[in-house]
Order: C-alpha cells, then sequence, then structure tokens
C-alpha cells in the first residue's frame, strides 16, 4: 500500500514508489476510457477520502494559526485536485451504472464490481425505473409484452437490457514488458510484444485482462 | 459508415488532458525560502532561494504566478532541439519523433505563464507550432492506411493528438472489425483455397485523418 509521504514521480516510467494521487489518477482515468465499470478500488478511495479529510482539517489549523497565506492556498489546491479525481470519479461510476441499470444487476460478477453504496443505488434506480415503466407503457401492452427485461415472452434471453459494448477500440499505453494474444480464445493466436511505453488502439476486450491486472492502462 | 450521427465529443476534455500532464515534474528556481509542503500528491522539499528544484507543473505555476520562483525550461523546450526534431517530422514518409508525451499541454502553459524564463521565446513558441502542424497533418495522412487491423500502434504520439484522434479512429476500427468479422468466420471453413487476405493485422503505426472542425488551436 503505498503511503502519502511517498514521493511519487509523475513520469510513468517510475514504477517503485506510487502516492494514492497517482493511483487514483489512474483508476480514474481506465474508468473515463473504458466502455464497462471497472471493479471498485475500495481500499484507495477510502484512503483518498481520510488524505482528504486530514488536509481538510490541517487547511483549517493553518488559517486560524496564521500561517502564510501562500502556503495555505497551495495546499488548498493541492487539495482540490484531488478531491476533483475522486468526485469525477465516482461520477463517471454513477453514469455507468445509470446507462447499465438491469446489466449491472444482472450477473452475481456485474454486482461484485460495485461498492455497497452503488449497489444500493443500482437497485432503487432499477426498480424505479421498471416501476415507471410498468405503470406508464407495460401495463397497457398486451401479456406477452410486459416485462421490463425482455422483448417479449418469447426471448429467450434479456434483450431489453443494454449492454456495454465491448468490442469497442480503445486507446492504450503498456507498463511493461509482455506479449499480448491479439484474438480471443479459440481464434488464431497472433501475438504481440508489448514494450513499456507503446502506445496502441486495440478493441477493448482483448485488453480488458491487461489493464485489471495492471500492465496496461487506458489513455 | 451510413447513418452516423455528428462525431462525439471525445472522451476526455482538453482541459482533462492538461489536468493529467500537471503532474508532470519540472525544474524550478524558487527565490524565497519555504518550509517542505507535504501535499497528499507528494512532499516537495525546502524551497531555498537559487537551488534548483522538481516540482509538478501544477505547483510550478502556482508559485510563478505569484513571483515567487523562476522556470528552468526543459531540455528538449531549446531552439536547437526543437529545429532538429521539426527536420525530422518533415522528412517524408518519418515516423514520429520522440517528444515527450505531454508536450502540448507543457509548451503551453510554459508560454502562457512563463514567457520570459524561455531564452528566444518566439522562435521556440514557433518551433512547437510548426512541429503540431506537421504532427497533425501526418496524422492524416495516414488515416487511410487502416484497412482492417486488429490494433493499431501510435508510436511517440501525444497526448494531446491521441484525444483528438480517438473518437474517429475508434468509429474507423469499430466499423473495420464489424465487417471484417463475418469474413473470419467464413475464413475458417475455406482458409486454404482463400486468397491471403489483403489487409495486414499487423499492427503498424497509423496515422490518422482528422476532421478540420477537430483542430485544437494553441
Amino acid at each position: 500500500m503505498a503511503s502519502s509521504s511517498d514521493m511519487g514521480s509523475a513520469d510513468f516510467e517510475s514504477l517503485s514508489s506510487t502516492s494514492d494521487v497517482e493511483l487514483l489518477k489512474r483508476a480514474w482515468r481506465n474508468e473515463k476510457a473504458a466502455p464497462e465499470i471497472l471493479p471498485y478500488e475500495g481500499d484507495l478511495v477510502e484512503r483518498a477520502k481520510g488524505q482528504i479529510e486530514l488536509v481538510e482539517e490541517n487547511i483549517e489549523a493553518y488559517v486560524e494559526n496564521g500561517i502564510d497565506p501562500l502556503v495555505v492556498s497551495l495546499y488548498q489546491m493541492d487539495l482540490d485536485r484531488t478531491q476533483f479525481l475522486l468526485r469525477s470519479y465516482l461520477r463517471v461510476r454513477l453514469l455507468k451504472i445509470e446507462k447499465f441499470m438491469f446489466h449491472s444487476l444482472k450477473s452475481e460478477e456485474a454486482e461484485s464490481r460495485l461498492s455497497e453504496q452503488e449497489k444500493v443505488f443500482a437497485r432503487r434506480c432499477a426498480d424505479d425505473l421498471a416501476k415507471h415503466f410498468e405503470e406508464s407503457v407495460l401495463r397497457k401492452l398486451p401479456e406477452n409484452y410486459q416485462s421490463v427485461l425482455k422483448q417479449s415472452l418469447i426471448s429467450e434471453v434479456d434483450d431489453m437490457v443494454p449492454e456495454p459494448h465491448l468490442d469497442t477500440f480503445v486507446a492504450c499505453r503498456s507498463n511493461s514488458h509482455f506479449t499480448l494474444n491479439l484474438y480471443e480464445e479459440g481464434e488464431s493466436t497472433q501475438t504481440e510484444e508489448m514494450y513499456r511505453g507503446d502506445l496502441y488502439f486495440i478493441r477493448y476486450k482483448i485488453v480488458k485482462g491487461a489493464i485489471e491486472s495492471g500492465k496496461m492502462d487506458l489513455i | 459508415m451510413a447513418g452516423q450521427t455528428d462525431p462525439h465529443v471525445s472522451l476526455f476534455s482538453p482541459e482533462e488532458v492538461e489536468f493529467m500532464a500537471e503532474d508532470e515534474l519540472v525544474e524550478i528556481v524558487p527565490n524565497m525560502n519555504m518550509e517542505p509542503l507535504n501535499f497528499i500528491a507528494g512532499d516537495f522539499g525546502r524551497f531555498i532561494p537559487q537551488i534548483p528544484i522538481q516540482v509538478p507543473l501544477w505547483l510550478a505555476v502556482a508559485l510563478k504566478r505569484r513571483g515567487k520562483c523562476t522556470f528552468r525550461p526543459p531540455g528538449w523546450l531549446s531552439v536547437d532541439n526543437l529545429t532538429q526534431v521539426l527536420e525530422a517530422e518533415r522528412e517524408p514518409q518519418s515516423k514520429f519523433q520522440a517528444l515527450p508525451f505531454s508536450y502540448v499541454e507543457i509548451a503551453r502553459l510554459l508560454f502562457d505563464h512563463a514567457r520570459d524564463d524561455i531564452p528566444d521565446m518566439y522562435m521556440v513558441r514557433s518551433l512547437v507550432e510548426d512541429i503540431r502542424d506537421v504532427r497533425l497533418h501526418k496524422l492524416e495522412n495516414n488515416l487511410g492506411t487502416f484497412l482492417g487491423t486488429s490494433a493499431v500502434k501510435m508510436e511517440n504520439v501525444s497526448a494531446m493528438e491521441v484525444n483528438l484522434v480517438r473518437p474517429f479512429a475508434r468509429r474507423a476500427l469499430e466499423a473495420f472489425y464489424k465487417h471484417d468479422k463475418p469474413e473470419a468466420a467464413a475464413d475458417r471453413g475455406t482458409r486454404s483455397s482463400r486468397q491471403p487476405r489483403e489487409a495486414n493485422d499487423e499492427p503498424r503505426v497509423k496515422p490518422f485523418t482528422l476532421p478540420t472542425h477537430l483542430y485544437f488551436s494553441f
């Protein structure tokens, strides 16, 4: 776990000590660029929240003690930057939850990516939306077509549920040297050597594993 | 692709790209004394007059605006280096030259706030603008070579350029992928008798065409 006093170099080449801000920035960037919701970085968010609260208290103390306003304003700037990252991260996730409401509640795996509060939010959203649809439209349709999730009772899958578009292309950068299989399982295995710092435009599905394990970053 | 709506705005706004670039370390020379700063982002040491120190770009700009320091321009932002880079970029069929990933943002912030700290500022600025133009032009010309690739390698393309190109390249690649996929299924059945596919699946350096209204004005 990186502590806040690590001198985190912003240069992506230094992997040795990464500050929480670096990690938060990475999480924010990945979340923004990815078409689906990524696993929730609970620990990171908690730590960031703790540090933000600490700095907020410090700033109040500084102002009271009459510390140089320049120093106070610099601390405030750092605080603002970190707060922005945290807020934007949470907001991007909420946006995605709203977009793929039913989808994220469908499977255990999808649900496990949300935090507890996000799960509550998603369920309430889904319930409200389902109720709204039922009352305004679905009750008035013929019996076979009354489901929120399926187009009709004949449908085998939940085809009214929008799914994240995993085939979209994303820009990504590699963090280390490894080989990547350019195709999915079962298709021809063509691999590509990824060196640190290489930039690629690739289909999200292919790099999904690499991103989750930290070998690549979305940019 | 018929029936497409207007290209929607890129995932990251230019301001957000700049925000990400602001964590890059730059060198400044403070002109006052200050205690170490313990930020969430990291610790930045004692500030002693005339002793150079590395700080994130956002902090450097903040200090500069309050008249507390001067910048030491980074090595790559010199007339000599940039002239070399420009010459190399102008070579026909050349790849992109190595420039810092956030060179656009760093240069822009330095020009806005630290003109007096850069020797030959006007020359440097016009060189950077020229380099940007040449690179964007290269990006444009090379988009045509996409033809059904599964991955596109971009060497030495900078953050702002990636962001500009992203929506268009993404949709183009997706369209190619969608149209290639059913062919791939047929491929497996008749592999031996089929002509080799014209599209080369090797990732290669791809320049991208930019619709002109997406040019980010310097």
